[in-house]
């Protein structure tokens, strides 16, 4: 039996639209707009001033703090604006913009594509290399890896744990990017694993991929202390919690991280960012984006430089349908809806999604009739009506006895529901209304 | 590019299931046992189907479009659900009035007092049938004798439920082996006196594993209840089998299959937690037990479940879901 996490899930319909479709590079934009504000943690600092020249991997923004990230130029070019521009968040946020000239890269980048195997860094200096080069987390919570990185005084890391599930339905960056670039994610693989002084690695990937399964069991045995571990098709596996549940069977403790179980995840997009960081000096200055939609002409994978407008990769995947009701930034049960498509790729876009105008909207309240399926899916054991109902009354102290924290937010809950309840909604709502409380009760 | 779009947080993708795909699944997994019920009592289960599930639609429309003042959800089908469960907990000889009064006490009292539908605290098919039980007991315990193709509805010929008679013959000191009662196949098939839609465990069971299989129920509650029946009745068997019912009889009379499939596992009025229900199935097939053995009644299954309902609260409240890396509280 393959093995998957034992509580709660669901399974949406899969529609890997873009599975089949190899990964092309996506041409060069005349412009780019990069946000300095694209990882978890503080915003970067802005190194360059309007009329620069950089170079493409050039830093342009530093990392400012102890979670934060450095970014670079991903195109040659001239400054031609720092302003204030709408991301996907949907707020304006500050952006260094670039007018493309060329494609000239900063020196010491390797842009020669062979493998290069052989780890000649220590692994301070691996860490260092990460940081350096602004590798964050790919698979769309860009968390700075370089942190991951870093095992806390105290614990001890055991296992490496490679995300490669994308449970996220439509989505297949990460699918195509194992099929693709196996040897390079096995050699990154490598370095995070010395890194961390840890001695096993399991690459967690869902049976619905067994193209990727195969190429990468093949090659394990080449890799001392990697395995493959196929998984049952179940959402939310892609979750850190929930993966290392499924392939370790170990339980991070609430409000805990995965060290404290010996464990520490890292995303595929990731582990390849950080093969080339450390064996070719590259900085993350393009990623893997899949742009699919049941009504999109040419879903795609595309390889695309950070910045890029996100229209354009539409435009590239055949241009808007017709019947286009929304775009999503992300896969469909966690992505973020935008209201602007001119929003740039950044660090964390792993897709964006065409949906049509049926499926846009959602469906008419109805009244709770307490089927208890959105206890029965929740992959946190948690009582989402419950939370519901003390969120919408303001019953705080309420929802954090119940543990309304624990939230991993997959949506299992509000998708599950037949009486089309906004579940998740409320329970945002409660969770930052209950971290404020925390916060000023730890300030008190 | 200049199309409006449309801006909703996540998940933007949703199941297909609704409250009215579920509704009616009941009302599919119901047909098996109503078909039971024309076959074995005739004429009499359609015209007191047919009334329960009329009344208890229109009354829900009339009172939350006149007395309520809200939008009639009558096209939810719960309504129709709580009709059909009322009729099959009615005897088919029961006068018409007596099933109109059910059906405004089940959807007025037992269902729209408490605000409608996912609010009531009892079952509300329950709380119709037992008002009946208790204000009418006479017309209430009149069973028709099953008998293939009857046509006449009020003058049936009626007799006693087997759990009657074998409830009367211990009373009387009999021993269990030596009651006259209609052999276990023809009782599993629905061969007996009873309520319209109970007799038949074979057709309440197709109708349950359809449920089970179409997700609309789960199998703790319906499984846990025959479990704990089987269990607590195995009990006393083992103790003296000469002085009480076997296990088997207990399951295939009576409302042990109506009641664990279709009214212990009513959404609303069941805990929300896996645990909540096994303690809430364990609860009705005791109480069950111990009221077909040692209580009044010959049977229990109703006021077992609506005892139970009124824990469910409590339940919810004490018995969570375990939450995923629950930290243990030192000492």
């Amino acid at each position: 039996m393959l093995k998957t996490f034992p509580k709660g899930g669901v399974h949406p319909p899969e529609n890997k639209l873009s599975a089949q479709a190899a990964i092309e590079v996506f041409p060069i934009p005349p412009q780019v707009v990069i946000p300095i504000a694209q990882h978890i943690g503080a915003p970067s600092t802005i190194l360059v001033k309007r009329g620069d020249m950089v170079k493409t991997g050039q830093i342009i923004a530093k990392t400012s703090g102890f979670v934060s990230a450095n970014i670079h130029s991903s195109v040659s070019g001239k400054v031609s604006k720092i302003e204030d521009v709408v991301d996907s968040s949907g707020y304006k946020r500050p952006c260094v913009i670039i007018d493309t000239e060329g494609d000239e890269w900063e020196e010491g980048i390797s842009r020669d594509a062979s493998l290069n195997s052989s780890i000649a860094l220590e692994p301070k200096e691996i860490i260092e290399r990460v940081l350096e080069k602004g590798i964050v987390g790919m698979g769309g919570a860009t968390f700075p890896s370089h942190i991951k990185l870093n095992v806390p005084s105290g614990k001890k890391a055991e296992y490496l744990i490679i995300n490669g599930v994308e449970c996220e339905p439509y989505l297949t960056s990460d699918h195509r990017v194992m099929l693709e670039q196996p040897e390079q994610l096995m050699v990154g693989i490598q370095i995070i694993m010395k890194a961390l002084g840890v001695s096993k690695a399991i690459i967690g990937i869902e049976n619905n991929k067994p193209d990727a399964i195969e190429t990468l069991n093949k090659l394990a045995p080449s890799y001392p202390g990697v395995s493959v571990e196929a998984l049952k098709v179940q959402y939310p596996q892609g979750g850190e919690k929930q993966l290392i549940k499924a392939t370790i069977n170990r339980e991070v403790p609430s409000g805990g991280l995965p060290i404290d179980v010996g464990a520490v995840v890292h995303n595929v997009g990731t582990a390849i960012a950080i093969y080339e960081a450390v064996q070719k000096n590259k900085p993350l200055i393009e990623r893997v984006v899949t742009v699919t939609g049941k009504s999109l002409a040419k879903p795609s994978n595309f390889l695309v430089r950070i910045g890029t407008p996100i229209s354009s990769l539409i435009e590239a995947a055949g241009g808007l349908p017709e019947d286009t009701g929304k775009v999503i930034n992300g896969g469909p049960m966690m992505g973020k809806a935008l209201s602007n498509l001119d929003v740039p790729v950044t660090k964390g876009t792993s897709g964006v999604l065409i949906i049509r105008e049926e499926e846009a909207s959602r469906k008419e309240i109805a009244p709770c009739i307490r089927c208890a399926r959105c206890t029965h899916v929740c992959p946190m054991g948690l009582e989402p009506y419950l939370l519901m109902t003390v969120s919408k009354n303001s019953i705080w102290e309420k929802a954090e006895k119940n543990d309304i924290m624990d939230c991993i937010e997959c949506g299992s809950c509000s998708y599950e529901c037949p009486a089309n309840r906004p579940l998740l909604d409320y329970i945002r709502l409660g969770k930052s209304k209950v971290s404020q409380i925390i916060r000023s009760r730890r300030q008190s | 590019m200049n199309k409006v779009l449309t801006i909703s947080a996540s998940p933007h993708s949703f199941g297909v299931d609704s409250t009215q795909k579920i509704m009616y699944g009941v009302v599919l997994a119901l047909l098996p046992a109503l078909a039971a019920s024309i076959y074995y009592f005739g004429i009499g289960a359609l015209i007191v189907t047919a009334a329960a599930v009329i009344s208890s639609v229109g009354f829900e429309y009339l009172i939350q479009k006149y007395v309520m003042k809200v939008k009639p959800s009558i096209s939810d089908g719960s309504a129709m659900v709580t009709g059909l469960l009322l009729a099959f907990n009615l005897p088919t000889n029961i006068p018409i009035g007596l099933v109109i009064l059910g059906s405004l006490i089940s959807i007025g009292v037992g269902k729209l007092s408490f605000g409608g539908i996912g609010q009531n605290p009892f079952n509300p098919a329950l709380v119709g049938r037992v008002f009946l039980l208790i204000s009418y007991p006479v017309q209430m315990t009149s069973w028709p004798k099953p008998i293939i193709g009857r046509m006449n509805y009020l003058d049936a010929e009626t007799g006693a439920t087997p759990l009657a008679v074998v409830k009367e013959g211990l009373k009387n000191g009999e021993s269990f082996s030596s009651i006259d009662i209609p052999a276990y196949l023809d009782l599993f098939f629905g061969y007996l006196g009873g309520c319209a839609g109970e007799i038949s465990a074979f057709a309440i069971l197709i109708g349950g594993i359809y449920m089970l299989w179409k997700k609309i129920i789960t199998w703790h509650i319906p499984l846990t209840v025959l479990g704990s029946m089987v269990f607590f009745s195995g009990l006393l068997y083992l103790i003296n089998p000469e002085g009480f019912a076997d296990p088997i009889f207990h399951l295939i009379t009576g409302g042990a299959m109506l009641g664990a499939f279709f009214m212990a596992t009513d959404m609303v009025s069941s805990p929300m937690s896996v645990k909540g229900q096994i303690i809430f199935a364990i609860g009705i097939g005791f109480l069950t037990i111990v009221i077909r053995v040692f209580g009044a009644y010959p049977e229990g299954v109703s006021f077992a479940i609506l005892i139970m309902n009124a824990f469910v609260p409590l339940l919810n409240t004490y018995f969570k879901p375990k939450r995923f890396g629950e930290v243990k509280k030192n000492g």
